[in-house]
């Protein structure tokens, strides 16, 4: 019997091609679920035509797809598809910006971001492929990006 | 070239044209730093000094300089008797200096204090160390001592010796020099390596750094020899520092093997690593290095501050 693992959604953001493992990571980027009362669906380490991939869905809400452009943080090859009726009416790849705020925490543990100031952790995108970020305050890269996110 | 009202936290804010005007505006800032001439330029202007860790010559030069340029200076040399040790965090100690002050200068134990320093501060804010951060002033009075001594940065070898895993004046400064075009070697024990991320940054300034563990090797060709303290409190625990501490010695025999014209250079403290009896030699810079931290002070504080 064929068993369908992932099934289409009606309306809502697929984000597909995340870097295999990683979606939670990106569920925790996306600040999900609490940002949110959607019906949220991940499917982990599926085969795709390039190999192994995770997905999420996200259904009845259209995410931003500008804001969804940080978790190229972590999953650079991710592209995002904004479904309407079972179409695909958008389809985003993610491209990282030059800075990301509040979403990774620097690993020096002598940073001052990491001390009790009113401040967001803050990064340079030093290179998008593969993504390398330097901290803004202590000027540090971090070896492993997905260690620091938050 | 502006320079007004400017936050001076990094070496790497600075281009080389920059760094190059500062260094020429700082020659001009020797008789007034060594009390030949007389200036009142920043008359009526406050600096507050901020000290969040132990120094001698970097706190006392940045206020000789602010002194000499007919300024005045309030702070502390030592935060146990500030708010800071009731609790309260930097950004707050930082908003009330500014109010109290025209610029600020800083030293703090954590990597990017200065940085933070100056997201809420109006006033300008030189960094005077964060961490096992930057120090840029530092690494300006470097520069314009190799400068004076050698009539040239470009093409000079220097050789950075000891502790280059912590030391923040090693990493600014291999950084600046290869702006320059200097050649550098890197001498330290194993476990005090120069980071690799230092040495990409050289590379992609087009200077490949020759890294050795040996000092006599790395003497004979040095027009430089840039020595650096095995700093205790920058170590995670005693051991290790037990292991490397002592690791080196500049001492009249070493400098025997070197070239006549060598120049020993030291941000100072020293404990062990240069023998006293160096001093009296003509290799020996590292006084004259401390001095020059005033007038490259002035000239930052007077191209900051002055109209």
């Amino acid at each position: 019997m064929k068993e369908l693992k992932v099934t289409p959604i009606k309306d809502g953001t697929v984000i597909d091609h995340i870097t295999p493992g990683r979606a939670l990571k990106v569920l925790r980027i996306l600040k999900i679920p609490e940002s949110t009362s959607s019906v949220v669906s991940v499917a982990m380490n599926v085969s795709g035509k390039m190999g192994k991939k995770d997905i999420v869905k996200v259904e009845n809400r259209e995410l931003d797809p500008k804001e969804l452009d940080k978790i190229a943080l972590i999953a650079p090859k991710a592209t995002i598809n904004i479904i309407r009726d079972y179409e695909v009416i958008k389809k985003h790849k993610v491209v990282l910006p030059d800075e990301v705020v509040g979403i990774a925490k620097c690993s020096n543990p002598t940073c001052i971001s990491n001390a009790r100031e009113p401040v967001e952790s803050r990064f340079h995108v030093i290179g998008k492929d593969p993504p390398r970020i330097k901290c803004y305050y202590c000027e540090r890269e971090p070896e492993d990006i997905t260690e620091g996110i938050i | 070239m502006n320079f007004k009202g400017r936050d001076i936290i990094s070496i790497k804010d600075f281009s080389k044209t920059e760094i190059e005007y500062l260094l020429d505006y700082t020659q001009k800032m020797i008789p007034y730093a060594n009390g030949e001439k007389h200036t009142n330029v920043l008359k009526e202007k406050i600096l507050c000094s901020l000290f969040f860790e132990p120094s001698t010559r970097t706190r006392l030069s940045f206020e000789s300089a602010m002194n000499r340029l007919g300024g005045r200076v309030i702070g502390f040399a030592e935060p146990s008797a500030t708010s800071q040790k009731k609790g309260e965090n930097l950004a707050d100690t930082i908003r009330m200096a500014d109010s109290y002050s025209d610029a600020i200068v800083i030293r703090h134990p954590q990597e990017g204090a200065a940085r933070l320093a100056a997201e809420f501060a109006k006033a300008p804010v030189l960094n005077a160390g964060d961490g096992a951060g930057q120090h840029p002033t530092q690494c300006l009075l470097d520069l314009f001592t190799i400068l004076m001594e050698k009539k040239k940065i470009k093409g000079n070898n220097v050789v950075l010796l000891g502790d280059l895993k912590y030391g923040r004046t090693v990493h600014s400064l291999a950084y600046a020099l290869s702006m320059f075009k200097a050649d550098l070697t890197f001498v330290s024990p194993e476990s005090l390596k120069m980071p690799k991320e230092v040495i990409n940054e050289c590379k992609e300034l087009g200077v490949e750094p020759m890294s050795t563990t040996s000092l006599e090797k790395a003497i004979k060709d040095a027009d430089v020899l840039y020595v650096t303290r095995i700093q205790k409190e920058r170590f995670p625990d005693a051991e290790e520092y037990n292991r490397v501490v002592g690791s080196y010695k500049v001492d009249s025999t070493l400098l025997k093997q070197a070239k006549e014209n060598l120049i020993v250079m030291h941000p100072l403290p020293r404990i062990v690593e240069i023998d006293p009896e160096v001093d009296k030699t003509k290799h020996a810079l590292y006084f004259k290095q401390a001095f020059n931290g005033v007038p490259v002070r002035m000239a930052l504080l007077s191209l900051i501050l002055g109209d």
